[in-house]
């Protein structure tokens, strides 16, 4: 068809395609549609019976977005920061807002930390950390990780050898170093 | 009681850890029964999303019985089966009122960009989610709501995300009748969006991945055309031929922050953590909707930058449209058309999974082994 005003024509009429599909044009009317319009005034919604929710205590200084006029009545209470990560968290937060990349940079620093941290803590406990059991990498094997990649046309295989080489590479390298330090006291 | 854990990235584990306590007067507790892994928890489980902390429970898709409540809850008592949505809000505050439930400001002191999700990082409010035996549940008065007797358990459990979250990306698209729509993606939200499409009457619904077996669901289940991209030199081409060169008139992204496709589009975000999430999806988006089109986003994306073609959004006039959807909203309409045999949600469930084995859950949704589509958990299994 050359380029002139009409859509391109439709292989279906709504007819053919009401017989095909269950439910087609059900919502045809946008009034139908529960998010149109996408804002829409109505307090009584909601099941809220206060104008401004009672505040949560405050059990230690959580941190927050220096965007918020104020710690929000209500937050969640998961994982306190502690250790570097901590420190590195409570700076990125009291000291930039979400517009800076900064901000996010050293958060995400943070967790790469908060990662190396807790491996270590657990060498000190009952149940040291088990990248084995917790990659849930022998599903490889109970769960077809062959028959699902090869032979397949997905586009995934070309980064998905990375994937190992980030999980082990640092238990790798922190093996290493300590072997090499080992050495180099034996030398001595 | 038990609970998935984070470790860091790539890695979690099932421990014990201290049943959740009432921390405000409108909290309830609740004995999780079901839940699932979404594509939105393996950003998180891969480590992209900042502030993500080692020992976090993760879990926004859950329903159960109420065990505890607050003491100014009047909506919900002990032994309610409730279904509750993804997002935390508050029902009160300048958002909430005006039905963006997933943006309210009064849940987060986290971030003022996005509102309150369970399980779903610091950045998003530090809750624990329901991948787990308990999990509190703030604003109960405001969240859960009653599971219909009618209504199946996993068919529930669908609604609390993943078919709300179609629904909504269909609705963003403004579709018309006859429309074409684009759908990138199969996974559990794009195969709801494809078939919301047509609720709201698409005439042509053609979906993309590289997943062959999502595909095939896109076509059975989604009654829709499909294109594996892996086959095409260039999709956005494909999409031209297939639209007589005019472009899609609405189309919806539905793959996110580690969109496939372009090795370093991919690598630099999903590896490197160098952009907030690769766009290649939604670059391909922008480029395959027709001019003065539609683009919805459904698709996930950190914080931090993303290398978007927004020029060509620009120059071709399009209406970009996204956010985090406000599930319970959907949830009358969506009862609807449950009840009337339009949807059945649990149709695209492929596992069932022990709590205690969620680690292979993990691993298995996230290398898509196994003809993966939608894993749902099990606790006390
Ligand atoms: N807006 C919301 O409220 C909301 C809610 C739930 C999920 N999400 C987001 O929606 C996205 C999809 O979630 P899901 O549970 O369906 O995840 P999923 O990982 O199961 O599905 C993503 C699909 O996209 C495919 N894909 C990868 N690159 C592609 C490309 N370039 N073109 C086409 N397809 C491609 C993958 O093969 C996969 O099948 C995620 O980013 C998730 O975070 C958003
Ligand atoms: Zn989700
Ligand atoms: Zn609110």
């Amino acid at each position: 068809m050359p380029y002139t005003a009409n859509h391109p024509p439709r292989a279906e009429s709504n007819d053919e395609l009401r017989a095909r599909i269950p439910g087609w044009g059900a919502d045809l009317d946008p009034k139908d549609r529960p998010s149109v319009p996408r804002e829409r005034f109505d307090p009584s919604a909601t099941g809220a019976h206060w104008d401004f929710p009672e505040r949560q205590e405050e059990k230690w200084p959580r941190e927050r977005s220096i965007e918020h006029k104020f710690l929000t009545p209500v937050f969640g209470t998961s994982s306190p920061p502690h250790g570097l990560s901590g420190v590195l968290r409570k700076f990125a937060y009291a000291k930039y807002s979400e517009g800076r990349a900064a901000h996010w940079l050293i958060l995400l620093g943070a967790d790469r930390v908060d990662a190396i941290e807790s491996h270590l803590r657990s060498f000190a406990t009952t149940r040291p950390d088990n990248p084995i059991t917790e990659t849930g990498v022998l599903s490889e094997f109970s769960r077809g990780g062959i028959s699902s990649r090869f032979g397949k046309k997905r586009v995934d295989l070309n980064h998905q050898w990375i994937d190992p080489i980030l999980i082990a590479g640092p238990w790798i390298a922190a093996v290493g170093a300590v072997v090499l330090g080992v050495r180099a006291i034996a030398k001595r | 009681m038990r609970a998935m854990v984070y470790r860091g990235p790539y890695k979690v584990r099932v421990e014990e850890k201290v049943m959740p306590p009432i921390e405000h007067p409108n909290d309830a507790i609740v004995r999780v029964t079901l839940a699932a892994i979404c594509g939105s928890d393996l950003h998180l489980y891969h480590g992209m999303m900042p502030d993500t902390r080692v020992g976090m429970t993760f879990g926004h898709e859950f329903i159960g019985v109420v065990e505890q409540v607050g003491s100014s809850v009047q909506n919900l008592k002990v032994g309610d089966r409730v279904m509750v949505p993804f997002n935390v809000y508050c029902g009160s505050c300048y958002f909430c009122v005006r039905g963006l439930y997933s943006n309210c400001h009064n849940v987060n002191p986290n971030a003022t960009a996005v509102g309150g999700i369970y399980g779903y990082s610091h950045t998003c409010g530090g809750y624990d989610g329901g991948q787990s035996e308990y999990v509190r549940v703030p604003f109960a008065d405001v969240g859960p709501s009653i599971i219909p007797d009618w209504l199946e358990d996993e068919d529930a459990l669908m609604c609390t995300d993943a078919l709300a979250t179609g629904y909504f990306g269909a609705q963003l698209g403004d579709i018309s009748e006859g429309d074409t729509v684009v759908v990138f993606g199969a996974g559990p939200v794009g195969l709801f969006a494809a078939k919301s499409s047509w609720l709201m009457g698409a005439g042509r619904v053609i979906v993309i991945d590289h997943l062959e077996y999502r595909l095939e669901k896109a076509r059975t289940f989604a009654h829709a055309e499909t294109y594996n991209f892996a086959e095409y030199d260039d999709i956005v081409v494909e999409m031209k031929k297939a639209t007589d060169y005019l472009g899609a008139d609405v189309v919806i992204d539905a793959v996110g922050a580690e969109a496939d496709g372009n090795f370093t589009q991919h690598v630099t975000a999903a590896k490197f953590k160098l952009q907030g999430g690769s766009p290649i999806a939604l670059n391909w988006a922008i480029d395959s909707v027709r001019k003065g089109g539609t683009v919805s986003v459904m698709g996930a994306y950190g914080p931090m930058f993303s290398a978007v073609k927004f020029g060509d959004a620009m120059n071709k006039g399009l209406t970009l449209r996204m956010n985090q959807a406000p599930a319970k909203r959907q949830w009358p309409r969506l009862f609807e058309h449950i009840q009337n045999g339009y949807l059945k949600p649990n149709d695209i469930v492929t596992h069932r999974i022990p709590l205690e084995h969620i680690a292979e859950g993990y691993h298995m949704f996230s290398a898509k082994l196994d003809d993966c589509i939608k894993p749902v958990i099990v606790p006390g299994a």
